[in-house]
């Protein structure tokens, strides 16, 4: 399926209800929990969850919801959690990503990590002025970070410019750092803190998230 | 087959000035962090305290790193997905700039542990000749490939 058909799946309303659902959790949701939470029968849920997966926007697995084990426990539940494909829609067609690609490789090239921070903080602090009473959180969320609080942190669910951090992840993790660091100013303190399959970056509270 | 890393750090200063007393003040809690991180197998060590840098005779301002891992994923996620990745972008208040490659990587048979002296030959290699399945990178990777026995 082409990436503008899967994401023309999302007009639907319900369909897209569950679907931010299903990506706001961050791990694998069973269909009544999605049911519930788009206040629609956990059969249509189950259809509409199961028409995401067909187009590549959902994963499914078969694990055991609960503490149970054993005979008793039940067969285990279908569950869903976001797949790990890109889908990038652009009319018309653009392609950022191949020019970003090859400027990173040019800056690596050069040795030129220290400006493109440089670059990336004024980029930021231009990002955050556009809405100077947003919150650290709405901020992140607007720049497509998903934060999600832990452990009076901020963590960020998704990390906006994956393909580019695979490739140069060095450069491009201190960049996004630098990034964040514009964004928030002095109302909040970015800093490295990564793990397998998020944002690099890590925000402790100054006074409010 | 297990996946054996060396890179190599020129030192801007000796491991004694201050300059370097933040390097010197992470190893502990960035080796503690290595050792615990899953799909580790082992580090070639300087000594029994966790802040002795590996000894070798290629020079007193060079830092050499040198592990064995189960997998590229493994290896991925702590050098970039972890709190070792903080101490990396500092990595210009300690080490020089070096315009050839610093790090090479390599296969090993599990259960078997590379020695220092092949490492720096792999390293010499790929600084040579470009990546290859005997001494390659993460940006140009090569997986094991099982070799074609002929007839």
């Amino acid at each position: 399926m082409d990436s503008d058909e899967a994401v023309a799946l999302l007009g639907d309303p319900v369909r897209r209800e569950l679907y931010r659902f299903v990506v706001g959790l961050g791990r694998p949701v069973g269909r009544a929990e999605a049911a519930e939470a788009a206040g629609v029968a956990r059969g249509l849920a189950a259809f509409h969850l199961d028409k995401l997966v067909d187009a590549g926007l959902l994963t499914a697995e078969f694990r055991r919801l609960g503490e149970r084990t054993g005979p008793g426990s039940g067969r285990p539940a279908k569950v869903y959690r976001r797949a790990p494909a890109e889908h990038l829609v652009s009319l018309p067609p653009r392609d950022y990503r191949t020019v970003a690609l090859i400027l990173a490789e040019v800056v690596d090239l050069l040795g030129g990590d220290e400006l493109a921070e440089e670059a990336a903080r004024r980029a930021g602090r231009k990002l955050a002025a556009a809405d100077p009473d947003a919150s650290p959180r709405e901020i992140l969320a607007r720049q497509g970070y998903e934060p999600y609080e832990e452990d009076g942190v901020l963590r960020l669910r998704n990390c906006p410019f994956h393909v580019l951090a695979e490739e140069h992840p060095l450069l491009v993790c201190s960049m996004n750092l630098s990034l964040c660091q514009g964004l928030l100013g002095g109302g909040a303190i970015a800093e490295l803190d990564p793990r397998p399959g998020e944002c690099c970056v890590v925000v402790a509270k100054k006074d409010r998230l | 087959m297990h996946l054996a890393q060396l890179n190599v750090a020129h030192l801007l200063a000796p491991l004694d000035t201050p300059q370097l007393a933040d390097f010197v003040a992470l190893l502990e809690p960035v080796n503690t962090l290595s050792d615990a991180a899953p799909g580790f197998v082992w580090r070639l060590k300087g000594g029994d305290d966790p802040t002795d840098t590996v000894r070798h005779d290629y020079g007193d301002d060079l830092v050499i790193n040198f592990s064995v891992w189960e997998s590229r994923e493994t290896l991925w996620n702590f050098v970039y997905r972890s709190r070792h990745l903080a101490v990396l972008q500092r990595r210009r208040e300690w080490f020089q700039r070096i315009a050839e490659p610093y790090s090479v990587m390599w296969w090993v048979p599990e259960g078997e542990l590379p020695d220092l002296a092949e490492g720096m030959a792999r390293l010499a290699r790929l600084r040579a000749g470009g990546p290859g399945p005997e001494a390659f990178t993460f940006k140009e990777f090569h997986d094991f490939q099982e070799p074609v026995i002929s007839a």
